[in-house]
């Protein structure tokens, strides 16, 4: 009986070690280029571990039984005649169900972490630039909470590209080009069908929407060229709507800015 | 009220053809009906596995080099609608329902058999016009789920096409669910308690409750679509006012439901499936119950985290965040209590116990990314990738295909009285299991690295994992072959099976194999422990 339990012990440390050594070791995702990205990988490594673990356990328990509990050529008859077990029936309804509460607690912190719990319809909120709350979401849009923002953009998709405005610059640009470390506001509106703007490396993603307003704000930390791609099906060149953010340092892009706009406005 | 039906439709039967032209016409023997629904679905499952091979073709490359930009759109969605209301929707409720349901209930046939063949012969108009719609003006290409405006703005006879058949077939989801519903409550034999039934009657109580619920809803979101797109009113038009929205809350209502009418009733095939091979008891049969109802309640409540990128405002996030997150404990708990069923038993490895531990490898992992596409902030990154269609697919296809899979070879020596080859159908569960597996894992990391679901073409940088997925297809398609072999040479030449090759205790193995046109010769045997392995009953037979 001791070696018994010896070994389910061994077999429970061995699944834990190996889940959280892959939870650890294996890196799944793109590079993290925002505030954003930290966050939702942490949120990533916990749910991959505890999936591994469910995984891998439940795995080991079927095959383990194909294996231990097969009929033999000279086996016949039944196995026990267990109809179930109270017991565990209840630790196997309050074990997942604390596991899902945890989780659950855990990723409503990641969002309130991410800003998704700010109220977007306040236009003070926006005025208070220096929080590094972000927020990765959606609101009904007003004006006025994009025009008091750090760096506002209007985004317009269509079939099938995106198009930047930069309201400060009174110019249009193919190419999103921010300065790093600054937060970004986007309101985005979509002049045909639905659209998503994503960015892999940002781990954000919204739908635009046509008749409906939608704000995303980020922070880029990472200075580089990212995709941007659409990913709702938007008609047959959906796979070819991208575009690019170009997330460089202030001075390139108040060069970058310089440039192209129209009337002369310092930052 | 029982007597006066079966009587009536007695006479009927007898004028009824036998043979094999009476799965070519209005019969209403449940059994008939039951393969009927099921050969139909099979044929669909390989027009719509035809096009999945298409969409690996075209993926294996990053360009779109294979087949135009708009006909892969169409492919994909007929694929994903064929594969849906054609084959696992028909097939895990009509096919094995109705073969399965009254003989489980002690009962003749089906509570309605007229209303019961009108549900099946609504499928292969509906099927077969959705298919010929190819050849209109191009086929739907808004996706499976025909968000407007893209619906609206796309060709629209294929749109139109594709909205008709799918409100037939959902029309014949009613009726079968309605036939269900009134089959299991009133049609069971006397003496036999609920708490009696085998756990598929249970799954498919809950399943025909979800379809009675939910399915008029997208019937009457799709009709609206429809007067949009014909009549120009503007209810889902943001040119006219309507609003995109409002579509998904609808649409959503009746199709994340739809997951667990495709998920529920293999919850319950595989319950009757482990019991036989594993010699066992069903572990839990109660929690069992209590669970499928869980399900049913939560599954009406959760389907706004198809949204979380859409436009919903916080709290609706996190309702439905821990809505959905909560149906892993009812889920759980069944998988939980199918590996106490094989825990201890005399199993037989053989091709249905091969699949139907197939299943639980698979759907664990899918649930597990379920659990974790519940969360707003991990989906608001996957959503629309192909993480997404990894997920889904670990659930209908490593879930429930396997189920369908595993339920034929359990069932076929029943509906033929032949055992089928157990070589051939090792080897087919190897092919499919190791194919399935190389086909979608790799499809997580494609989607969290950024390629979303639904394109051509894609970054380069994503061929070498496309490719191996585009493999794994291969493997799934050319696994249908020792399949159909198998079919055929067993029903040719199998090895005569006996009544009841595996010794079962549920209901249908307690007559003939095949059985006859009224299930049973003399009265329906009273059946009050279908579980009983290891007791005196099971010693008995």
């Amino acid at each position: 009986m001791l070696n018994k339990n010896f070994y389910l012990i061994l077999i429970v440390s061995a699944v834990f070690g190996i889940s959280f050594w892959i939870g650890f070791n294996v890196n799944l995702l793109p590079v993290e280029a925002s505030i954003n990205a930290p966050i939702y990988d942490e949120l990533f490594k916990i749910l991959f571990i505890i999936g591994l673990i469910i995984f891998i356990g439940m795995t080991i328990a079927v095959i383990y039984s194909l294996f231990k509990f097969r009929k033999r050529k000279d086996q016949y008859g039944d196995g026990i005649a267990l109809e179930g077990n109270l017991g565990l029936e209840i630790i196997w309804t309050i074990i997942p169900s604390v596991i899902v509460l945890i989780i659950g607690l855990y990723s409503y912190n990641i969002y309130d972490r991410m800003g998704g719990m700010k109220e977007l319809n306040h236009s003070h909120e926006m005025m208070n630039s220096n929080t590094e709350k972000i927020w990765a979401g959606i609101s009904q849009a007003s004006n006025n909470e994009v025009a008091s923002n750090n760096l506002s953009v209007e985004v317009s998709a269509m079939q099938f590209a995106f198009l930047f405005s930069y309201p400060k610059g009174e110019f249009i640009s193919g190419e999103l080009h921010v300065p790093v470390d600054h937060k970004v506001s986007m309101k985005m509106e979509s002049k045909d069908v639905i659209h998503a703007f994503w960015v892999p490396e940002f781990r954000i993603k919204q739908d635009i929407i046509p008749g409906q307003p939608t704000i995303l704000n980020f922070t880029p930390t990472k200075v580089g060229k990212y995709p941007i791609i659409c990913a709702e099906l938007c008609g047959p060149y959906h796979g070819g709507m991208r575009a690019s953010i170009i997330v460089e340092e202030e001075s390139d892009y108040k060069d970058w800015f310089n440039k192209n706009t129209k009337t002369e406005v310092s930052l | 009220m029982t007597i006066s039906i079966d009587s009536d439709d007695s006479n009927t039967k007898s004028l009824q053809p036998k043979g094999w032209i009476r799965y070519f016409s209005f019969s209403l023997d449940h059994k008939v009906i039951g393969i009927q629904y099921l050969v139909c679905g099979f044929l669909f499952y390989l027009i719509g596995g035809s096009l999945a091979s298409a969409i690996r073709i075209e993926l294996a490359s990053p360009m779109s080099d294979f087949m135009p930009r708009d006909v892969y759109n169409q492919v994909l969605t007929l694929h994903g609608t064929i594969m849906i209301f054609l084959w696992i929707v028909p097939v895990v409720n009509g096919a094995f329902g109705n073969y399965l349901i009254p003989f489980y209930v002690g009962a003749r046939d089906m509570a309605f058999p007229r209303l019961n063949a009108v549900a099946f012969w609504l499928i292969p108009p509906s099927g077969l016009m959705l298919v010929a719609s190819y050849f209109v003006e191009g086929a739907a290409q808004a996706g499976w789920t025909a968000y407007p405006p893209l619906s609206i703005t796309t060709p629209q006879s294929g749109q139109i096409i594709w909205i008709m058949s799918v409100l037939l077939l959902g029309g014949s989801s009613i009726f079968g669910g309605i036939n269900f519903i009134a089959t299991i409550i009133k049609l069971r034999r006397p003496g036999l308690k609920l708490m009696q039934l085998p756990m598929y009657c249970w799954a498919m109580l809950g399943t025909s409750l979800l379809v009675v619920l939910s399915t008029p809803v997208l019937a009457g979101t799709l009709i609206l679509l429809s007067f949009d797109i014909v009549a120009h009113t503007g209810f889902f038009n943001p040119v006219l006012g309507g609003n995109v929205v409002v579509y998904q809350h609808l649409f959503w209502f009746y199709s994340h439901p739809a997951v667990y009418i495709m998920v529920l009733p293999a919850f319950g095939l595989v319950s009757e499936i482990l019991p036989v091979h594993s010699r066992k008891p069903l572990f839990g049969y109660t929690t069992m119950v209590f669970s499928i109802m869980g399900i049913v309640v939560l599954g009406l409540v959760v389907w706004a985290h198809h949204m979380f990128t859409s436009g919903t405002p916080p709290w609706m996030r996190l309702f439905f965040t821990i809505a959905t997150a909560f149906i892993a404990v009812p889920t759980g708990i069944k998988f939980f209590n199918w590996v106490a069923t094989l825990w201890g038993g005399k199993i037989s490895i053989n091709s249905a116990m091969l699949f139907s531990c197939g299943f639980i490898i698979n759907f664990v992992f899918g649930g597990i990314t379920g659990v974790a596409l519940a969360q707003v902030p991990f989906d608001i990154h996957v959503h629309d990738t192909y993480f997404v269609v990894a997920h889904f697919h670990y659930i209908v296809y490593g879930g429930t295909v396997f189920i369908i899979f595993s339920s034929i070879y359990h069932w076929f020596p029943k509906v033929t009285g032949k055992l089928m080859s157990e070589k051939l159908g090792i080897l087919h569960f190897a092919i499919t299991f190791i194919g399935f597996n190389l086909c979608f894992a790799p499809q997580h990391w494609l989607g969290l690295n950024g390629m979303p679901r639904r394109v051509a073409e894609y970054d380069p940088q994503f061929q070498f994992v496309n490719q191996i997925s585009s493999v794994g297809a291969l493997l799934m398609a050319i696994s249908t072959i020792p399949f159909l072999v198998n079919i055929f040479l067993s029903i040719r030449n199998g090895k005569d099976s006996g009544d009841n090759p595996w010794n079962a205790l549920t209901p249908e193995w307690l007559t003939s194999s095949p059985p006859p046109v009224e299930n049973w010769e003399g009265e329906a045997p009273l059946v009050e422990e279908p579980y009983g392995y290891g007791k005196p009953i099971s010693q008995e037979n």
